[in-house]
């Protein structure tokens, strides 16, 4: 296991290395940097200061050095709108992001898991027949329509719920979060669910395709040969069984969540790093868009170790072997 | 007549409802297990051996269902029986085990989980009380260590010692009958010899009455006591496993023992029962053997009843090998 653990740091190390080095030709190599780096009101002063700051002045693998020693000391450049580092910028957003897509994750799997099972196991029913009708909805919908819709229902027509923003927060190990008050949650719900529709149409055709699978299987005959109840049967030897794959994808998809909130967090005004990715386009504030990139792909990363650890721990044949 | 049989299976149909219409996969088959025998059912790939063997534990799921007779469990009928019932006396009256030992045990599971599982769905007992079980049980069917085996996961046995472990499974509660889905036809031959003792024993220890299926005549020569021959869902022939063997009746019969290498004297060429076994879907009317059978003749085109003679045999042909006069 621990072979296995050293392995995947390396790798992902890798990734981060060769992303970094894209975002560094994408930016510094390719046209003239000063002018992605500095803000379009900087005069000629400020110019010649980004420029020798950044030791535009130098040979390329030396500023690629300096890149590579300033991301590594979390420094990716200031924002011009907010005359703050930029990482600290998106480090300030992330919690709310990171909010909204593990709430969404959770009512994608805490719903989809259940139905996608009902679907796989009664799969000629009425029932299963309208969650499956329902998935395609939720994969074929654009996605800012459904949150515009979600809107117009649930606060326009209803007015149940709020339409934007993040409500109040309370403080939880020095992060703001809002799913433990009332009102946060009120506000959480919506982008939350919008957020959610798509993973959980993904979760019901993995769980259900994976139960259909799984069903058929030997070991559940031999399971229900031995006489366990139907609930041990579906609840232990089915379910993870199909954990397997629908992990496998959703940890995938919780790093695209986080990343690419942005839809969501733009029909909803949530204030998160994706909202803020599309403030900083709009007002050419590019050190925040790289500062963003990497992050991502940091996040990414993580995500995808995390994932491979968890499945190591739930299929015995990938831990046992690699080990 | 003198004791109640464990098994007594009435007129069993089966049928699946597939795109083609439905099809009787078992078409009104009946025979009997007598408390602490081996019945050997026998017959090619599709005849319905493993479907007769799931309707046994009430384990046929839609599309198919068991249309019509009874199955009576030490005289209780089974096809009458609510799930939660039926569930109480699979594993404890009822077991089976399956033909692929690689697919039987759950892969993500350790074998104690699926092993104390097991014991705990029918006895309250301890985990401790329940993992003791679990550990005698797997030293009972030759699991050397079985102590550091309970913590191990199926892929960490061989095909044998899994196929060994689902016996351990199937025989913890001791059950009245074990039906064996061809449990030794994807092992080694040493291994599967070794299996077939070693299950020979312990159910004639506890008392178990075995369903034993397979193609393999010869594992129904060394194992069982009668025999029963299935071709398309029917039970062609039955009897004594010396009387089918040595004077086979059915055409069909005589042809399986043809192709057996091992009961040919040498020099004799193995017969081969010509053509292939006919899809459900599309039976001959009559008897389903007649495109394959040397013996048929038009008369052949009716449903050939069911003939008991000699010593409890019983076959379904117009044309029989042994007639009933001479086997008497
Ligand atoms: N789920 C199903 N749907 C449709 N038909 C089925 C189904 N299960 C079994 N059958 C049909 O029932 C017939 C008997 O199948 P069964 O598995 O009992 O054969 P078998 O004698 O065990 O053969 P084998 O030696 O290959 O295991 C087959 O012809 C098959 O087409
Ligand atoms: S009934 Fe006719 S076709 Fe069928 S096995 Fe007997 S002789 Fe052959
Ligand atoms: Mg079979």
């Amino acid at each position: 296991m621990l072979v296995y653990i050293i392995r995947r740091l390396g790798q992902s190390a890798l990734v981060i290395a060769v992303m970094a080095t894209l975002v560094f030709v994408a930016v510094y190599a390719v046209g003239n940097p000063v002018d992605i780096l500095a803000s379009p009101q900087a005069d000629q002063q400020e110019i010649e200061a980004i420029t020798r700051r950044l030791g535009l002045d130098r040979p390329l693998y030396e500023q690629y050095g300096l890149f590579v020693w300033n991301a590594l000391h979390g420094d990716l450049g200031r924002s011009f709108v907010y005359n703050e580092p930029a990482v600290q910028l998106i480090l300030k957003r992330l919690p709310a992001t990171f909010e909204l897509a593990m709430t969404a994750l959770v009512i994608a799997v805490g719903v989809g898991i259940p139905l996608g099972l009902y679907a796989g196991l009664k799969p000629n029913s009425l029932g299963g027949h309208s969650v499956m009708a329902g998935s395609i909805l939720g994969f074929s919908l654009p996605n800012f329509w459904q949150g515009l819709m979600l809107v117009l229902l649930f606060s326009v027509v209803l007015g149940w719920l709020p339409a934007g923003g993040r409500g109040q927060t309370v403080e939880i190990l020095g992060l703001p979060v809002s799913f433990l008050t009332v009102d946060g949650l009120q506000h959480l719900l919506l982008p939350a669910l919008n957020l959610a529709l798509y993973k959980m149409a993904l979760v019901i055709r993995l769980t259900r395709a994976g139960a259909r699978e799984v069903m058929l299987q030997d070991y559940v005959r031999f399971a229900r040969a031995k006489g366990l109840s139907q609930a041990r049967v579906i609840g232990v030897h089915v379910l993870k069984n199909i954990l397997i794959p629908v992990v496998t994808v959703l940890g995938l998809e919780l790093g695209s969540m986080i990343a690419f909130a942005v839809v969501t967090e733009t029909v909803f005004a949530y204030p998160g790093m994706g909202k803020l990715l599309i403030d900083s386009i709009s007002r050419l504030d590019r050190p925040v868009i790289v500062a963003y990139l990497m992050m991502t792909v940091v996040i990414f990363v993580v995500i995808n170790l995390v994932v491979d650890l968890i499945y190591a721990a739930i299929d015995p044949r990938v831990r046992l072997s690699e080990a | 007549m003198t004791s109640q049989p464990i098994l007594e299976v009435r007129d069993l149909v089966v049928e699946f409802a597939t795109r083609d219409g439905v099809l009787t996969a078992i078409n009104g088959v009946s025979f009997h297990v007598d408390r602490g025998e081996v019945l050997g059912l026998v017959g090619e790939s599709g005849s319905g051996k493993s479907v007769t063997g799931l309707a046994i534990l009430g384990l046929i799921d839609a599309p198919g269902r068991i249309a019509s007779g009874s199955i009576l469990l030490e005289g209780e009928d089974l096809t009458r029986m609510r799930e939660a019932q039926l569930r109480r006396l699979r594993g404890k009256r009822l077991a089976m085990i399956f033909q692929d030992p690689m697919t039987t045990l759950n892969p993500v599971l350790r074998v104690d989980t699926q092993m104390i599982e097991a014991i705990t769905a029918h006895e309250k007992v301890s985990h401790k009380a329940a993992r003791a079980k679990a550990r005698d049980a797997l030293a009972k069917v030759g699991i050397p260590s079985p102590d550091e085996r309970l913590a191990s996961y199926p892929h960490q046995f061989s095909g044998g010692m899994r196929q060994r472990v689902a016996i351990a499974i199937a025989l913890l509660h001791r059950p009245a009958l074990l039906v064996a889905d061809e449990p030794t036809t994807a092992l080694d031959v040493t291994i599967q010899a070794q299996i077939l003792s070693e299950v020979q024993t312990l159910a004639q220890e506890a008392g178990t009455a075995l369903v034993w299926v397979t193609h393999d005549l010869s594992v129904v020569a060394g194992l069982a006591d009668r025999v029963a021959v299935m071709y398309a869902g029917r039970i062609v022939e039955q009897g004594s496993v010396a009387d089918v063997l040595e004077n086979p009746a059915h055409p069909y019969t005589a042809g399986l023992i043809g192709s057996v290498p091992s009961r040919n004297r040498r020099g004799v060429p193995l017969s081969q029962i010509p053509g292939m076994t006919p899809s459900l879907a599309k039976l001959p009317p009559g008897c389903a053997f007649a495109p394959r059978c040397a013996r048929a003749d038009a008369g052949c085109r009716n449903d050939p009843p069911v003939v008991a003679f000699g010593t409890a045999r019983m076959h379904r042909c117009f044309h029989p090998l042994v007639t009933a006069e001479a086997a008497a």
